[in-house]
């Protein structure tokens, strides 16, 4: 079997990338999912703020979701769902496999990586303590309320304040559940501030800063956990501990962008986002191969993840006429940045806007991109805040050298 | 019914010797307080084939650490389980610990067990990961991995298909024995036998009272692990071990049987239901192989758990005809080694049988072999096209991490001593062992098991009784 372009996952990075590579030319577009409808983690979050800035509109997830499934569909855009790719080549086959289709391979003439990402697990934080039911991911909670229409638990505590934890205790709590406190481990949230608003301080749900849990108790099912607040290098503190009763911890500390195709793919890693290396044009270190939304680097808005995935499926078209590989300056993260993305800049002379964050609180600092001793982009920031994806775009003319993306004062 | 004889404990002792006797024209039960086999120290261990070096020569310990690790490849052939002579080293810092590699080469050469000692050098070209400071160490051809689950769930489902009995959610309350006849009250069971076999862990002292047996004590200790991602880059081919000392073997860096790395035991006595992890054990786990190999990573952690281990106030394993309580066998204080003695305890307690006059007879048709459940992510392209053919829930992937399919999971399920929890599905195939340990498939999982056991899925529970995951419906999901 062969395709123009292969998009992996249908969730909003795949499905407006799949659009864009159609709109820009491609004539076979496939999108592989492992789910039985396209929409990907969109379908579970029925809650609206979705496309204000895409649509200039406040959607809920699916309605989102459908706007795009609409519009692929009216494109001829060829969807296999239920299906899971189990590999992909580096010379761009797509092994995948499906009730519907069986064991199948795709020769792709460009490969868009937009596998999202997945929750941090109760395991990898090594919480002490017993290992009974009723610890699970934000995620999971939310697809067994939303999509299930079943309770998980009704005495819950919020471990992390990331923003699917922020977004679940406002739904648990409407569906009955009494959400006790949501405890973050830094002195800063890792939400959004329009999700602490919405979901916690409307409701009268505690933030506890700087705290977090030391145990987990309960044989079978989970009937409590030990709170401590933490100190500045963020180990708990003994003195500190308290037993809050719970049936439930939802946890809600971390996504990890689902990589391991990728590598099999042979594509090049950052270590600090855990997603692909790409350039402005979302290639990846194999030519041919793209990658957009959380996949790359995990966002807080959707709005993003369509527009970069948008770029990406346009830039996937393009390579099947132009086979451009990789070159250009490099964009690095100086003062106050964790990353940036893209890492490289592609020399096409067209406007670049970079995405970054910060890597602490920054009050009425001012974010700069310097090309050399130039400064090519600022923006002033009344505050920073490493739960808000930041950016700033530069003129494509500006751009003569390597970029260092940088926090000045704060 | 009066079963010829009852098995409490479904650990892989238990199992071992339900295996054993399934090959004999005998009626068997196993009688387990837990939801599943394998629930006590055979869920939770190191999954470590030991070589047999370091048992005290002359113990019940060394001889059948010995026999079981020669058993093991035949064995884990039989059962279709996970294995792999992989090996082991002691590793030594200094020359006050390379004296106890001295002791260890003369107790290997007591035992009978090859062992050789090499040079700091040797062990890091035999494994460059570890540490710089290590001086000598002693290596171990025979030692090697195992999965633990995959044995015990094995040896227990080749008994069953051989005729054994398995009564789950039977906790053992009280036993009487009249006429000859051993009747145990378990859960809502009562059980009735003519000979006992208690292979009950750290409840072993508990069950050996009940029956008017010996009354030696067992203590809980605990043991903490770190399991590591399989993409961590810090990997050894074989077990590293430190020099034992008074707490036992020590912390151990080692392969499992799946690829993953784990960190542990540590060794502290706790009560006999405390299997919790604690922040110092866990870090005292951590630190312990950083020391064999510094660039261990923590972030790599995909979970932790803790086991407990049988300790007797002897030392050695108790594995004996009582001699207070006629037709009990006592199989008590199976620390480590249990796990690799066990199909040398289980051929040991046969012959205990015979002597005490039970008739061993080969049933007719019965079989040591056991087939594995297939699995289409090892299986090549050809074999994945035959399976999806013959089954297309072949083609549906539910555990993305370990890309198991549905036909692996419904086959867990409906195997003798198939899977009845979610615990139990990860246990069998490892569908939500993964990285994101279930965070994606566990809602699959669960639907799958509801769907197959009839249930709705707010009765599915991750590991049995009182661990339900679901608390009834939404307000809008009442149908």
């Amino acid at each position: 079997m062969k395709a123009d372009v292969v998009v992996v996952g249908a969730g909003p990075a795949g499905l407006a990338a799949a659009i864009a590579a159609k709109e820009n030319g491609a004539v076979d577009v496939v999108i592989i999912d492992r789910e039985a409808r396209p929409g990907g983690i969109l379908r579970q979050c029925i809650h609206n703020g979705f496309g204000l800035h895409v649509f200039g509109e406040e959607l809920t997830g699916p309605e989102y979701a459908a706007r795009f499934i609409d519009r692929a569909n009216a494109l001829g855009v060829r969807f296999l769902t239920e299906t899971m790719v189990l590999n992909i080549s580096p010379d761009r086959v797509v092994t995948a496999v499906g009730p519907a289709t069986g064991l199948i391979n795709i020769e792709a003439g460009a490969v868009v990586l937009a596998m999202g990402c997945r929750e941090r697990s109760a395991g990898a934080l090594m919480i002490p303590g017993s290992r009974p039911s009723g610890v699970l991911t934000a995620g999971t909670a939310q697809r067994f309320v939303n999509i299930e229409g079943y309770m998980p638990g009704h005495e819950v505590v919020i471990l992390g304040s990331g923003d699917i934890g922020l977004i679940m205790a406002r739904r648990m709590t409407l569906e009955g559940a009494h959400v006790k406190m949501v405890l973050e481990l830094m002195p800063y949230s890792g939400g959004l501030t329009r999700n602490i608003v919405q979901c916690l301080d409307d409701f009268g749900i505690p933030l506890k800063l700087s705290h977090t849990v030391t145990r987990l108790h309960g044989r079978r099912r989970l009937t409590g956990v030990t709170i401590a607040s933490v100190d500045k290098s963020v180990v708990p503190i003994k003195e500190t501990e308290e037993f809050v009763p719970c049936d439930t911890l939802l946890l809600s500390v971390g996504l990890i962008p689902e990589n391991e195709l990728s590598c099999d793919a042979g594509v090049e890693i950052d270590p600090v986002t855990n997603g692909p290396v790409v350039d402005s044009r979302l290639q990846t270190s194999v030519p041919g191969i793209f990658a957009c939304g959380n996949v790359v680097q995990v966002h807080d808005l959707v709005d993003f993840v369509t527009e970069e995935a948008t770029r990406a499926g346009r830039a996937a078209a393009q390579f099947l006429r132009e086979k451009s590989t990789r070159r250009g300056w490099k964009a690095t993260a100086g003062r106050g940045v964790r990353y940036v993305v893209p890492q490289t800049l592609c020399g096409d002379g067209e406007d670049k806007t970079l995405f970054f964050r910060v890597n602490g609180i920054y009050r009425n600092c001012v974010t700069v991109a310097r090309c050399g001793d130039k400064v090519v982009a600022r923006r002033k920031r009344p505050i920073c805040a490493p739960g808000e994806m930041e950016r700033l775009t530069i003129k494509g003319a500006d751009i003569c050298g390597d970029i260092t993306v940088m926090v000045e004062g704060g | 019914m009066i079963y010829d004889v009852a098995i409490v404990g479904a650990g892989v002792t238990g199992a071992m010797i339900a295996r054993e006797l399934g090959m004999y024209d005998l009626s068997v039960c196993v009688v387990e307080a837990e939801a599943d086999v394998a629930s006590g120290a055979s869920r939770a261990n190191s999954g470590i084939v030991h070589a047999g070096f370091d048992a005290l020569p002359g113990t019940m310990k060394a001889r059948m650490n010995k026999h079981g690790n020669e058993m093991m490849p035949k064995v884990t052939r039989e059962l279709g389980v996970p294995f792999e002579e992989c090996g082991s080293l002691v590793v030594a810092f200094g020359p006050e610990e390379e004296k106890q590699l001295e002791i260890l080469m003369e107790r290997g050469a007591a035992n009978g067990v090859p062992v050789e000692r090499i040079s700091g050098d040797e062990a890091r070209r035999m494994e460059p990961v570890l540490s710089r400071d290590i001086t000598a160490a002693l290596w171990a051809p025979t030692g090697g991995i195992v999965d633990p689950f995959s044995l015990t769930i094995g040896a227990m489902e080749n008994a069953m298909s051989n005729g054994v009995t398995l009564y789950l959610n039977s906790r053992v309350t009280a036993i009487t024995w009249t006429d000859g006849v051993w009747e145990l009250f378990a859960g809502d069971s009562r059980i009735r036998a003519h000979w006992l076999i208690n292979a009950a862990g750290v409840y072993a002292d508990d069950i050996s009272r009940m029956a008017g047996g010996e009354s030696f004590r067992i203590r809980a200790r605990r043991g903490q692990y770190v399991l590591f991602d399989k993409s961590m880059p810090v990997r050894t081919k074989s077990v590293i071990f430190g020099v034992p000392s008074d707490r036992g073997k020590g912390v151990l860096f080692s392969p499992t049987a799946h690829v993953n790395m784990i960190a542990g035991p540590t060794a502290e006595f706790v009560d006999k239901d405390d299997n919790d992890t604690t922040r110092e054990g866990l870090q005292e786990a951590l630190a312990g192989v950083k020391r064999y190999a510094p660039a261990v990573d923590a972030r790599y952690a995909i979970t932790v758990f803790a086991g407990l281990r049988a300790m007797p106030e002897t030392h050695d394993f108790i594995i004996e005809r009582s001699k207070s309580a006629p037709g009990l066998f006592n199989v008590a204080g199976i620390e480590s080694p249990g796990l690799t003695s066990s199909p040398a305890i289980a051929e040991y307690v046969k012959e205990l049988l015979e002597e005490a006059g039970v008739r061993l007879v080969p049933k007719p048709g019965a079989r040591r072999i056991r087939r594995p459940i297939e699995r289409f992510s090892e299986s090549k392209p050809e074999r994945q096209r035959e399976l999806i053919a013959m089954d297309r829930r072949y083609a549906n992937v539910v555990c993305r991490c370990e890309q198991i399919t549905e036909a692996e999971i419904v086959e867990s399920i409906h195997l003798p001593c198939g899977a009845k929890t979610v615990d139990g599905v990860r246990l069998r195939i490892r569908a939500g062992a993964g990285r994101c340990h279930g965070g994606f498939c566990m809602p699959r999982v669960m639907a799958i098991l509801a769907r197959e056991l009839g249930r709705s899925l707010d009765e599915i529970t991750k590991s049995g009784p009182g661990s339900w995951i679901l608390e009834g419906r939404t307000k809008g999901g009442a149908r």
